[in-house]
């Protein structure tokens, strides 16, 4: 048995806020009470937390691992510990590999590599088709036996509606959710960053909000017309944010995520941001899609995330090495990486009084676990898993590359000064 | 006072812009004075975008100016066989270069390029963002033929242009648009609203007018663009025939004009499309007195980046 003690515990499941101690036993929290109340249980360790916070363990339902294919950017096992030292106890990497993970044996490999990494539960997310080409299903029900809990095409969204109210019928006969990366290729073709007036004058093809808009109003009515879960990945503009409170308000079963970089950041800082050689950064380190959009954007997606229209906050962790990066802006790889920024970054938010901390654990713990149906995750309550993250809310610090675990370094946060910090990891009542 | 390196003009101010002008006049008026300023020197003709016309000028300068010229060709290079644009440009600057002349499809390449050596770097035109040098000769033409005072901060109060075009896609409007009105001048966008700069927030102050005849009558200017098929602009008019109805430069609509006021193009033309030929050849137009500027702007510009020349 493990016993922690003192510190203050947030579980936004069990309206909790304050100072308790934890029992840990076989993996599990077996007892949470008053400070004190376990003093006379013998326990094999027993961990003083005093001035620390703890927290169920954060889940990112939006992670790109890269393995199979593309290990010189990221692997399964520097993916998994980029997560633990993030404070993520759970992630959800994206089909996108080569091959694809659109069948059961790909699935079966990455759970593989993730049980021998040993450190953060991985949960895959299938490719909703083959190849995720947009032209046939792919094998959803075999994958799902195998253990994937959601499915997307991610970046290469299926613009085909009729394919893709059927995948969201298939889906939902294995209560899996589908996840959209709403983006009308046809209306962003070509384009490196958003619509506007800094697209304008750099002279680039923007990719406007009405790409957003239009496909999440798409799988809206797809959603109304099935009866599917259905779940917007990194949401980004205000005209989407509309469609999604009116579904809401409709009753359908619709979710929404939002990265830390588009709550964050904004079009201007890709124009004011240099290259600076002392942090390795590049202009392309703001290269993601969908784009930064405008401070406008940035606002609104702020206000739904705090008032609840927006469910939780993902990573869209995206490694990508310097050949991808080092290039034309244009030819440049989107993405950036997440999985040890997103916390410190939403501290950071909580710190500025823009969310509170039990709004926090919400977005990044509860609401991800109810997406991908992981009952007994994203809560202290007694008898569920031990996954929990220890903060320390004072600490002020620098990241450096030598932090980062990942493979690659496209992050536009280094050399970024945090206050707060994640101290350590608990996966199945095991520190990592 | 003179950059390092000439990628944008925005961010210049009018002080370093009118100095890249009179230098381009004293050139122009003395052009035996600055025979050697390049002597010794290798410039890097680095298209990566293929061109004709402002590559063939920056070999003048450079020759003018009693330097050498390497040119690379972007079709029989290793860019083709996958080698990064970084490296290429690392291992170029091995040949002993001293400053490299860039041309490149993708916005923003020639600052990459600016951070990762230590040469000065000329922007000569990056995809639709910048083509600084094109801007400096159109103003020259503008400021010659005005006989305007470049000791002033705005040597073109109380001027207006008219650009008339392909905005969205065009280098040369960026780059105008802030030397025009740095220099003072009131500039306005016309053309097809699908092919018209999106959003002008960022911009100085710059007015777009849908239909040139509404204003053409009171401006000191028009510049003419090519529509530029090459970049996927298919589908963007309706047919050329509407595009010339209602924005090209015929006869009649030039009639319309101020007697004094001149036309700029920055070439190359597609006669009967955005200029009928007998208003290219008429006394109205300014073109080859660009194209003749060109070479003097870009020894300007080489001269003080490479060459030490001082304003």
């Amino acid at each position: 048995m493990i016993l922690i003690s003192g510190a203050r515990v947030v579980d936004p499941t069990q309206n909790r806020d304050g100072l308790f101690d934890l029992l840990i036993e076989n993996g599990l929290i077996k007892a949470i009470d008053q400070p004190g109340a376990f003093d006379s249980v013998s326990v094999r360790e027993r961990v003083d937390a005093k001035n620390k916070v703890i927290t169920p363990g954060f889940i990112d339902v939006h992670v790109h691992l890269r393995e199979p294919g593309f290990e010189h950017k990221e692997t399964v096992k520097t993916g998994s510990l980029a997560a633990i030292q993030g404070g993520f106890t759970s992630i959800a990497p994206m089909a996108n590999t080569e091959p694809v993970n659109d069948n059961a044996i790909v699935t079966k490999f990455i759970l593989g590599r993730a049980k021998s990494a040993n450190l953060a539960r991985v949960f895959p997310i299938g490719a909703v088709t083959k190849g995720q080409k947009g032209e046939e299903l792919a094998e959803i029900g075999l994958m799902a036996k195998e253990g994937i809990r959601a499915i997307s095409d991610d970046g290469m969204p299926v613009m085909n509606s009729a394919l893709m109210r059927r995948a969201m019928e298939y889906a939902r006969m294995f209560d899996l959710p589908v996840i959209s990366h709403a983006e009308d290729l046809n209306l962003s073709k070509g384009a490196p960053m958003t619509e506007g007036a800094v697209s304008s004058l750099l002279g680039y093809a923007g990719n406007p909000n009405a790409s957003e808009e239009i496909m999440v109003a798409r799988e809206v009515a797809l959603c109304r017309a099935t009866g599917a879960r259905v779940h917007i990945a990194h949401i980004s503009t205000r005209e989407g944010i509309e469609i999604v409170r009116r579904a809401k308000e409709a009753g359908l079963p619709i979710t929404a995520e939002v990265t830390p970089h588009h709550l964050m950041l904004n079009e201007l800082t890709l124009l004011n941001a240099s290259h600076s050689c002392v942090h390795h950064q590049l202009k392309t380190d703001y290269k993601m899609a969908p784009p930064l959009r405008s401070e406008k954007d940035q606002e609104v997606l702020l206000q739904a995330l705090k008032s609840g229209l927006i469910d939780m906050v993902a990573s869209d962790h995206a490694p990508h090495g310097c050949v991808d990066k080092e290039v034309e802006f244009e030819l440049a790889a989107n993405g950036i990486l997440g999985l040890q920024t997103t916390v410190p970054l939403m501290l950071g938010l909580v710190q500025r009084g823009g969310l509170s901390l039990n709004r926090m654990v919400e977005v990044l713990a509860v609401a991800p676990a109810r997406l991908l149906g992981l009952r007994d995750l994203g809560s202290l309550e007694p008898g569920m898993a031990a996954d929990l993250v220890v903060l320390d809310l004072e600490i002020d610090w620098t990241l450096n590359r030598e932090d980062l675990a990942s493979i690659s370094e496209n992050s536009p946060f280094l050399g970024r000064k945090f206050k707060g910090k994640v101290i350590k990891t608990m996966v199945g009542g095991e520190w990592k | 006072m003179f950059p390092d390196s000439l990628t944008t003009i925005r961010g210049l101010d009018h002080r370093t812009l009118r100095a890249f002008l009179s230098l381009t006049e004293q050139i122009k008026s003395t052009p035996e004075k600055f025979n050697t300023t390049l002597k010794g020197k290798t410039i890097l003709q680095f298209f990566v975008e293929n061109s004709t016309r402002t590559r063939m000028s920056f070999e003048a300068a450079t020759r003018k100016l009693g330097g050498t010229s390497i040119a690379f060709a972007a079709s029989s290079s290793s860019l083709q066989k996958g080698e990064t644009l970084l490296d290429t440009v690392q291992v170029i600057q091995q040949y002993g270069v001293n400053a490299i002349v860039m041309r490149h499809s993708s916005g923003g390449s020639p600052d990459l390029v600016a951070k990762a050596t230590a040469l000065p770097v000329i922007n000569a035109g990056d995809g639709s963002h910048e083509h600084p040098t094109q801007a400096l000769l159109d103003c020259f033409t503008l400021a010659e033929y005005w006989k305007s005072d470049l000791t002033q901060d705005q040597p073109f109060s109380g001027k207006s242009i008219v650009i008339i075009g392909d905005t969205l896609q065009s280098r040369v409007t960026r780059s105008n648009i802030h030397l025009m009105t740095t220099l003072g001048a009131q500039v306005f966008l016309s053309g097809p609203s699908t092919l018209t700069i999106k959003n002008l927030s960022l911009f100085p102050e710059v007015r777009y007018i849908p239909f040139p005849d509404a204003i053409l009558n009171s401006v000191d200017a028009v510049m003419a663009l090519r529509i530029q098929f090459e970049r996927g602009n298919k589908g963007v008019i309706p047919s050329i025939e509407e595009y010339r109805t209602f924005w090209g430069l015929t006869h009649e609509r030039v009639s319309k004009m101020k007697p004094e006021a001149k036309i700029l193009h920055p070439g190359p033309m597609n006669r009967g499309v955005e200029i009928d030929p007998e208003v290219a050849d008429s006394d109205r137009s300014l073109v080859l007195n660009q194209v003749e500027n060109g070479v003097f702007a870009r020894m300007a510009v080489l001269g003080a980046l490479v060459g030490g020349l001082k304003p």
